[in-house]
C-alpha cells in the first residue's frame, strides 16, 4: 500500500504542507487526531497531527516543520510521489462540542494543528479567538485560513516585524484583562509555550487543553514511549491523548523526555540513510 | 531397532562469545545426518503421547518416521497438514512443556528432539522445494481477520484453504505481529516469517497493513457495511504493563515492547542505516523473567551493553522463560539477579535514569498460581548503577477494539471472553483467540486457538 502526495506547498522556509491520499483515514478523522507515517523501508515511524481532511476527496493534510531527519527527508519527497505508510486516525478527538467562547492558541507549527480545531469550533457556532505567534513575519503561516474560521485573529511576532510584537501569552493576557471571558483555552505549540499559556490561564481559572506530541512508535498504545505524567499518573499520549488538561501536565518531565533521542537525531541527520534521488521502488 | 542414545543430538549453534555480538540466528540447525539419527530415537509409540502435548495436533511420530527414512518433503507435508507455520514453531515453541514433555524417551533420558526435527524439516523444505501454492475454489464467503500474528495467520490460512476470501488487517506496516516486532532476529529470522506470509498471499489472502481496527475501521463496519460474514479478532496482548514505580518516566526506561520493536521491526540495530534509533547504555537492567525479558536482555548485550542484568523477584526455578532461553542467556553473559525486586528508579538532573533501588526477596507460601510467593526482606534494599531499564513484566490486550465494539464482552483484565473450543464471543459472527483472549501466552497456543476458530467459523458459515 502506498499513499500518494496529491499536493505539496511550501508555507515558509521551514514549514510545508502535504495533502495525502488516504480515504479510510479521511473518512474518520477529527480535529485533535494524528497519523503516523513512514517514508520508506528505512524510515522511522513519525506522528503528525492532522491539519485538515477532506472526506469527499479522501485526503488528509499534514503540515510539517523541518526539525530532524525524517522531516528533512520528507521535504524532499515531491508532489505526486508516494509515502510507504500512512496510518490513522490515531488518538482521541478534541472534545469541542458545547463550547461557546474559546481562545485557540498556536505557536509556530502549532498553528497548523490549531487550525482544524478553530475550524470545527467555528462550524459549531462558537465564538473563536485565534492567537498565533511566530519568530518573525516571514514565518507566519495560515493567516487567511485562520481569518476565515475565527471571530478575531491576533498574529504576534517575537521581533515585532509584523507590527505586533510579543508572545502569545502576552496577547492572551491582554484579551483576558480587557474583559474577554473564555470557557476554554486550547493551546498547541512548543512545550515551553504550552507550559506558559497554562501558567497564565491557571491564574484566571480558565480550563486549558494542550496537545502533546512525544516520541512514539506505533501510536496505538503498544510501545509506551509516549508516556506523559498527568495529575501524577502515567498516561499514553497516543491513546489517552494527545490532548490533556494542561494544568495537570508535568511539563518538566515532558521536556526532558523530549530530549531522549536528541543525540541520535543529530547522528541520523549526519550519517543516516540518504534519500536524495531515490524512490520507494528501489528499496 | 531404534537408536538408544540417551541424549538428544545436540543443536549446532554459534559460540556464545561470538553470537552475543551479532544478530544472526543462535542455533544453526541439524544436518541431514543428525536429523536422521535423532529421528531414529523415536519409539513410534502406538499411543502417541507427544501429540497430546501439541496444541495444533501435529502428527509427530508420522513425520519423524519419514525423517528416519530420509523422506524430508513427506515429513514436511505431514506437519503442514495441521501446522501452518512449522519453521516458526520449530524455533519458538516451548517443546519441553508440550510435545517433548510427554515423550516416553524423556521419562528416564532425554526426550526426542521433536522441535529440532520440526525445524529441520521446515528449513529443508524452504531450501530445497519450490512451494506450489494451490489457489482453492472460492466459496463466495468473506472473513475479516484482525491482527496478523500467529493466531490471525493460522485462521487466515485455514479458511483460505477452504475457499474463503480472507482479508487480514494489520495496524503496523508489516504483517507478522509479535513474530516481527517481538521475537528477535537471532531467535527467529524475519525472512522465515515473511516467507510464510507470502505463501498465504499466494493462496489469495489479502493483507491490509496500516489499518487499525477500532480506529481506521470499526468491527461493526466490517460486518455491516463491508459485507464480511465473520470477523476473527487476534489482536494480541500489545499493551505494556509498567510497575508504577517512582522514576518510571525517566529517560532510559523502556517498555520491552518499545525496546524490542525499535530493534526488531524498525531494525534499530542497523541505525543509522535505518532511521530508528535505540539507546542502550553500559549497564542494562531488564525487569522480568519470561521469554520477552530474555529477548530484551540478549538484544541489549548484542547492542554493546557491558553488563546486562535480569532482575526477577522469584528464583531460578520459577523463571517463566523457556529453559533453553535461560541457558542461552547465561552462556551469553547475562547476569541473573534473582529474588530481587525494583522499588524505584533514580535519575540525574537531565532526567536520565542512573540508578535503580532493589529490595531482596524470599519465597513464602505458594500463591494462587501455585508458585511460592516472593516476600520482601525488610531492610535489604540495595542500589544498582544502571543507565537503561527495560520493563518486561507482561502485556495485556490493547483496549482499542473493546472500547469501540458494542456487545463484545471482556473480563476484568481486558481480555475478550471467548469460548475455548470455538473462539465464539458474545457478539454475533465475531470470534477471538490468542493473547487477546488468554493474556500474553505462547505462539503455539495462539495458533491452536486460531485453528479451533477457523473450524467453528467454517461450521457457522456453511450451516
Amino acid at each position: 500500500m502506498a499513499y500518494k502526495i496529491v499536493k505539496k506547498k511550501v508555507l515558509n522556509p521551514q514549514i510545508f504542507l502535504m495533502e495525502v491520499e488516504a480515504p479510510l483515514i479521511a473518512k474518520k478523522a477529527e480535529p485533535g487526531q494524528f497519523i503516523i507515517l513512514r517514508i520508506d523501508e528505512y524510515g522511522e515511524r513519525v506522528p503528525f497531527t492532522i491539519a485538515d481532511f477532506d472526506r469527499e476527496k479522501g485526503t488528509v493534510t499534514i503540515i510539517v516543520q523541518i526539525v530532524g531527519k525524517t522531516t528533512r527527508d520528507l521535504a524532499e519527497v515531491a508532489e505526486g510521489a508516494e509515502l510507504l505508510d500512512f496510518a490513522g486516525p490515531l488518538g482521541m478527538p478534541t472534545p469541542l462540542e458545547g463550547l461557546k467562547k474559546v481562545a485557540v492558541i498556536g505557536g509556530g507549527l502549532g498553528t497548523a494543528i490549531a487550525y482544524p480545531q478553530a475550524k470545527k469550533l467555528h462550524s459549531l457556532g462558537a465564538d473563536v479567538t485565534v492567537i498565533t505567534g511566530f519568530r518573525n513575519k516571514d514565518l507566519i503561516i495560515l493567516e487567511d485560513e485562520l481569518k476565515a474560521v475565527s471571530n478575531k485573529l491576533i498574529v504576534a511576532t517575537d521581533d515585532g516585524s509584523n507590527g505586533n510584537q510579543g508572545f502569545v501569552t502576552d496577547m492572551l493576557k491582554k484579551e483576558i484583562e480587557s474583559g474577554e471571558k473564555y470557557d476554554e483555552v486550547i493551546a498547541i505549540g512548543p512545550l515551553v509555550m504550552m507550559k506558559f499559556v497554562c501558567k497564565l490561564t491557571e491564574q484566571y481559572n480558565i480550563p486549558t487543553t494542550v496537545s502533546m506530541n512525544p516520541v512514539m512508535i506505533d501510536g496505538t498504545g503498544m510501545c509506551g514511549g509516549c508516556r506523559v505524567t498527568v495529575d501524577g499518573e502515567t498516561k499514553f499520549a497516543c491513546v489517552d491523548g494527545p490532548d490533556f488538561d494542561g494544568h495537570k501536565v508535568d511539563w518538566d518531565s515532558a521536556m526532558k523526555r523530549g530530549r531522549m533521542f536528541a543525540d541520535y537525531e543529530k547522528r541520523s541527520c549526519e550519517e543516516g540513510h540518504c534519500r536524495i534521488g531515490r524512490t520507494n521502488k528501489e528499496d | 531397532m531404534p537408536n538408544m542414545r540417551a541424549d538428544k543430538n545436540p543443536m549446532p549453534e554459534q559460540c556464545p562469545n561470538v553470537r552475543n555480538k551479532n544478530f544472526l540466528e543462535v542455533t544453526t540447525g541439524y544436518t541431514e545426518e543428525m536429523a536422521i539419527d535423532e529421528a531414529k530415537r523415536c519409539l513410534n509409540c502406538k499411543t502417541r503421547p507427544c501429540m497430546q502435548g501439541c496444541p495444533v495436533s501435529v502428527k509427530i511420530p508420522e513425520f519423524i518416521a519419514y525423517i528416519a527414512e530420509g523422506e524430508f518433503e513427506k515429513a514436511y507435508q505431514k506437519i503442514k497438514e495441521t501446522n501452518a507455520l512449522p519453521a516458526v514453531c520449530g524455533r519458538v515453541c516451548p517443546q519441553e512443556k508440550q510435545c517433548e514433555s510427554k515423550c516416553v524417551r524423556g521419562i528416564k533420558q532425554e526426550s526426542v528432539g521433536i522441535g529440532r526435527l520440526e525445524r529441520f524439516v521446515a528449513d529443508w523444505h524452504m531450501k530445497n522445494v519450490e512451494d506450489k501454492i494451490e489457489v482453492p475454489e472460492p466459496n463466495g464467503k468473506k472473513v475479516a481477520v484482525v491482527g496478523s500474528g500467529p493466531s490471525g495467520l493460522t485462521v487466515a490460512g485455514d479458511l483460505a484453504k477452504r475457499g474463503y476470501k480472507v482479508t487480514v488487517f494489520e495496524a503496523f506496516h508489516t504483517a507478522g505481529g509479535v513474530l516481527m516486532y517481538g521475537i528477535p532476529e537471532f531467535r527467529l529470522p524475519k525472512d522465515i516469517v515473511q516467507k510464510e506470509i507470502s505463501n498465504l498471499k499466494a493462496m489469495g489472502v489479502d493483507i491490509q497493513t496500516d489499518v487499525i481496527i477500532g480506529k481506521t475501521i470499526m468491527v461493526d463496519e466490517l460486518l455491516d457495511e463491508m459485507g464480511y460474514d465473520a470477523v476473527y479478532i487476534g489482536s494480541g496482548a500489545g499493551l505494556p504493563s509498567f510497575m508504577g514505580l517512582e522514576g518510571e518516566s525517566l529517560n532510559g526506561v523502556y517498555s520491552a515492547n518499545e525496546f524490542l520493536t525499535r530493534i526488531n521491526l524498525m531494525k534499530g540495530y542497523k541505525f543509522p542505516e535505518y532511521d530508528t534509533p535505540v539507546y542502550v547504555g553500559k549497564n542494562v537492567a531488564v525487569l522480568g523473567g519470561g521469554n520477552v525479558a530474555m529477548d530484551a536482555a540478549r538484544s541489549a548485550k548484542r547492542l554493546g551493553a557491558e553488563n546486562v542484568y535480569i532482575v526477577y523477584r522469584r528464583g531460578k526455578e520459577e523463571l517463566p522463560a523457556r529453559a533453553e532461553e535461560v541457558h542461552h542467556a547465561e552462556e551469553e553473559g547475562i547476569i541473573f539477579k534473582l529474588l530481587q525486586n525494583p522499588t524505584k528508579f533514580i535519575g540525574n538532573e537531565d532526567g536520565w535514569v542512573t540508578q535503580m533501588e532493589v529490595i531482596h526477596m524470599e519465597l513464602g507460601e505458594p500463591d494462587a498460581s501455585g508458585r511460592r510467593r516472593p516476600v520482601p526482606v525488610e531492610g535489604s534494599e540495595e542500589v544498582l548503577d544502571i543507565d537503561t531499564v527495560v520493563v518486561a513484566i507482561g502485556q495485556t490486550p490493547n483496549p482499542l477494539i473493546r472500547k469501540t465494539t458494542e456487545g463484545l464482552d471482556t473480563n476484568s483484565h481486558g481480555c475478550i471472553i471467548a469460548d475455548e473450543a470455538t473462539g465464539k464471543t458474545s457478539k454475533e459472527h465475531v470470534y477471538a483467540g490468542g493473547d487477546v483472549v488468554t493474556g500474553a501466552a505462547t505462539v503455539i497456543l495462539a495458533m491452536g486457538a486460531g485453528k479451533a476458530a477457523a473450524e467453528a467459523i467454517d461450521k457457522e458459515l456453511n450451516a
